[in-house]
């Protein structure tokens, strides 16, 4: 009975609905919904990149240019335009996805090693200009975002923040766990395993690449403009190399390809450096062993492991 | 080594619970100290790209409350400062602002490294209506005045105004630009040329370079021939003036040659070398804070300030260091003025804040002013024999 919940589809959504549904209750003031909104909005740049790279087995070093894209564009239609954030936030999607089609398509012929520096060099690219483009993006100090109104309510503080993000987590997760079991999902995971199999099977290797590479950008670019929106304003450090590389960590501290992995690799980054504060000067080194225990450890990343750990007594 | 397969999950529970030990003791901690102190927040950027001016802020402000402490506190009560680190990333900034406000429930902040972390955080202050003194650059932090916002280091157009004022003491009304296309050049280009007609200069040459160029000859050969010119202003920051002035001599340019206060560090000597003879820049007092007359206001100040952060650090004193100083400085001041740790009256004796004399210069806020700093916080200095020397006021 417990295995086949472990193995449900429904069951992992309505357990991350439960878990955002339940910590407001328990949160002992706004700073603890700060933080967890936090983690939803990486969580769901983190969902894109675990099909892209769980599902699909494909690396992006670069993701966090995705991230910047959507914050971007949250931050310059309204100020520019004069365009309603919401409508922004689903154009910075569109654009993020474009741009990921266009660059997408000679990049992915890339294996390995090439693509991780290909994306990697993508990523820098986007950051330096959001650098130096500051007629449009502010240059280094980054710019405002203008705070959201939906249907005359003042969208702000942390706690409205909070739901929006969970919501969109929610929608973001479903959509993940069923791309996982759709045609493309199950062709994705084919060519993870066998790329020369997988095209002996019949499956456009090339095409389904793509769409995975698509559909993470799609995920970061929405992430980022819910971010730029919440925090009321973008830097291109939102962009940074070092942010591509936290939601590679993310990604694989929870568990490549795991859907709940995302989140609590997510939660991880986020909450344990608040959680370190208290050592002060040791804070980044302690976090980097742990990260590190974590991985030596836990190698399949901590969601999967628990899972096969539950699934192994229970059979 | 092979573990067997129990020794393998035995030690996966164990950093499990590791991590949810740790997050536990910190939960515990902060429960902990609940009542009695005057809790004042910082979020810096000690670490990260940013940590050359967020580590000594971080240092001063620890080393000051410190001291405070040995005193006897503020209103009879001890100080805590709850210091948090952001690494120069605004969305971490702007999570741990939520923290000192929510959580630790401080009374005011000081801290905010760089523009971008500052501009993130405000909005937490204004609609928490607590203080925040920041130590960021840029004017849009205090322009337009913002409730509960100031700031302790001089703009970009303070130093502009100083050069301008020096050069019209000196009779020069149409000078070259060539300014650096970095966050600072350009920033500072910006301010000059936007005050540059309240003293009756016009600019006849407008050039830039990149950050990482590592010629300016032909820019400044279209300087050199432009007829009319009677002195040249470099805004920049980092290796890009120091090309500058070594290519100025080169071409044997025999201008005046304005640097920015971007360069005030001896770094800037060294790199540019002899060609730096004659530069004139200007740079806060601290700067040179040994070589003030005994009858500068800013002496006392400074040398204590030097005398005890080099003492307890073992490293040189710098100008942003300063900024947290003056920062927490201004804030106890406020505090004692207001005897009260209300946000409320902490903001409004801040903003009454008059004459106070500190490292970085003399402040005086007022509803509409909330930096508080005029030219005099600049000392114009020119370069003579490979040191700093003063000019007169």
């Amino acid at each position: 009975m417990l295995a086949r919940v472990l193995r449900s589809r429904l069951a992992t959504l309505l357990f991350l609905a439960a878990v955002i549904a339940v910590i407001p209750f328990l949160a002992p003031s706004a700073f603890y919904l700060r933080v967890a909104a936090v983690v939803w909005v990486f969580a769901l740049a983190a969902l894109g990149l675990t099909i892209l790279m769980g599902y699909a087995g494909q690396v992006s070093l670069g993701h966090a240019g995705f991230l910047g894209i959507g914050g971007y564009a949250v931050a310059i239609g309204p100020a520019q335009f004069g365009l309603h954030p919401v409508l922004c936030l689903g154009l910075g999607a569109v654009l993020a996805g474009v741009i990921a089609y266009l660059v997408g398509r000679p990049i992915l012929r890339l294996k390995g090693y090439y693509l991780a520096i290909a994306t990697l060099g993508f990523g820098v690219i986007l950051a330096l200009v959001f650098h130096s483009e500051s007629q449009w993006t502010g240059g280094p100090d980054g710019m405002q975002v203008a705070r959201v109104t939906l249907f005359g309510w003042r969208l702000s503080g942390a706690a409205n923040w909070y739901w929006v993000t969970g919501g969109a987590l929610l929608i973001g997760a479903w959509l993940a766990l069923n791309i996982g079991v759709s045609p493309t999902g199950r062709a994705l995971k084919a060519l993870h395993d066998s790329e020369v199999a997988a095209a002996g099977a019949g499956i456009d290797v090339g095409s389904r690449k793509l769409a995975a590479f698509v559909i993470a950008a799609v995920y970061a670019a929405v992430a980022g403009g819910l971010m730029a929106a919440m925090n009321g304003l973008i830097t291109p450090d939102a962009a940074s190399f070092m942010h591509s590389i936290e939601l590679v960590a993310m990604v694989i501290i929870g568990g490549l390809g795991s859907v709940l992995g995302a989140v609590v690799g997510a939660a991880f980054l986020v909450v344990l450096p608040q959680a370190l504060t208290f050592m002060h000067e040791y804070e980044q080194a302690v976090l980097g062993l742990l990260i590190m225990v974590f991985m030596i450890l836990l190698p399949a990343g901590i969601v999967p492991t628990i899972r096969n750990w539950l699934l192994e007594r229970l059979s | 080594m092979r573990t067997s397969v129990t020794g393998r999950w035995a030690l996966r529970a164990v950093a499990l619970s590791g991590a949810i030990f740790a997050a536990a003791v910190t939960t515990g901690a902060t429960l902990a100290f609940a009542a009695d102190p005057v809790k004042i927040g910082s979020v810096v950027s000690a670490t990260g790209p940013a940590a050359f001016l967020g580590d000594p802020e971080a240092k001063t402000l620890k080393l000051y409350v410190e001291e405070l402490n040995k005193k006897g506190g503020l209103l009879g009560r001890p100080v805590e400062l709850v210091l948090y680190d952001d690494g120069g990333d605004a969305n971490k900034a702007r999570t741990f602002a939520t923290r000192l406000v929510e959580d630790d429930k401080v009374i005011a902040m000081v801290g905010g490294t760089t523009t971008g972390t500052t501009m993130g955080m405000i909005p937490v202050f204004e609609d928490a209506k607590i203080p925040f003194i920041s130590l960021a650059g840029a004017i849009e932090i205090v322009e337009p005045v913002r409730a509960y916002v100031f700031k302790t280091p001089h703009t970009d157009k303070t130093a502009c105004q100083k050069i301008f004022e020096d050069m019209k003491a000196k009779g020069i009304t149409k000078i070259g630009m060539i300014s650096g296309t970095d966050g600072f050049g350009k920033s500072m280009r910006g301010q000059c040329l936007k005050v540059i007609g309240d003293y009756g200069i016009t600019v006849l040459a407008d050039e830039n370079y990149g950050a990482t160029d590592s010629d300016m000859t032909p820019q400044l050969n279209k300087i050199k021939n432009t007829a009319g010119i009677q002195a040249v202003l470099n805004p920049g920051f980092g290796q890009g003036p120091a090309i500058v002035t070594r290519n100025y001599a080169q071409l044997g340019i025999a201008l005046p040659l304005y640097q920015s206060h971007g360069v005030a560090s001896k770094s800037f000597i060294d790199l540019a070398g002899p060609a730096a003879e004659g530069v004139r820049l200007p740079a806060p007092a601290l700067l040179v804070v040994d070589k003030l007359p005994a009858d500068d206001k800013q002496k006392a100040i400074g040398m204590a300030y030097k005398a005890s952060y080099e003492k307890a650090i073992g490293q040189p004193v710098s100008t942003f260091g300063g900024y947290a100083f003056d920062g927490i400085q201004l804030l106890v001041k406020a505090i004692e003025t207001a005897k009260s740790t209300d946000p409320q009256k902490i903001r409004a004796a801040i903003e009454g804040t008059k004459d106070y004399v500190g490292v970085t210069g003399i402040y005086t806020m007022s509803a509409t002013d909330h930096l508080g700093l005029g030219t005099d916080s600049f000392r114009m200095l020119v370069i003579k024999g490979g040191d700093w020397v003063m000019e007169a006021k």
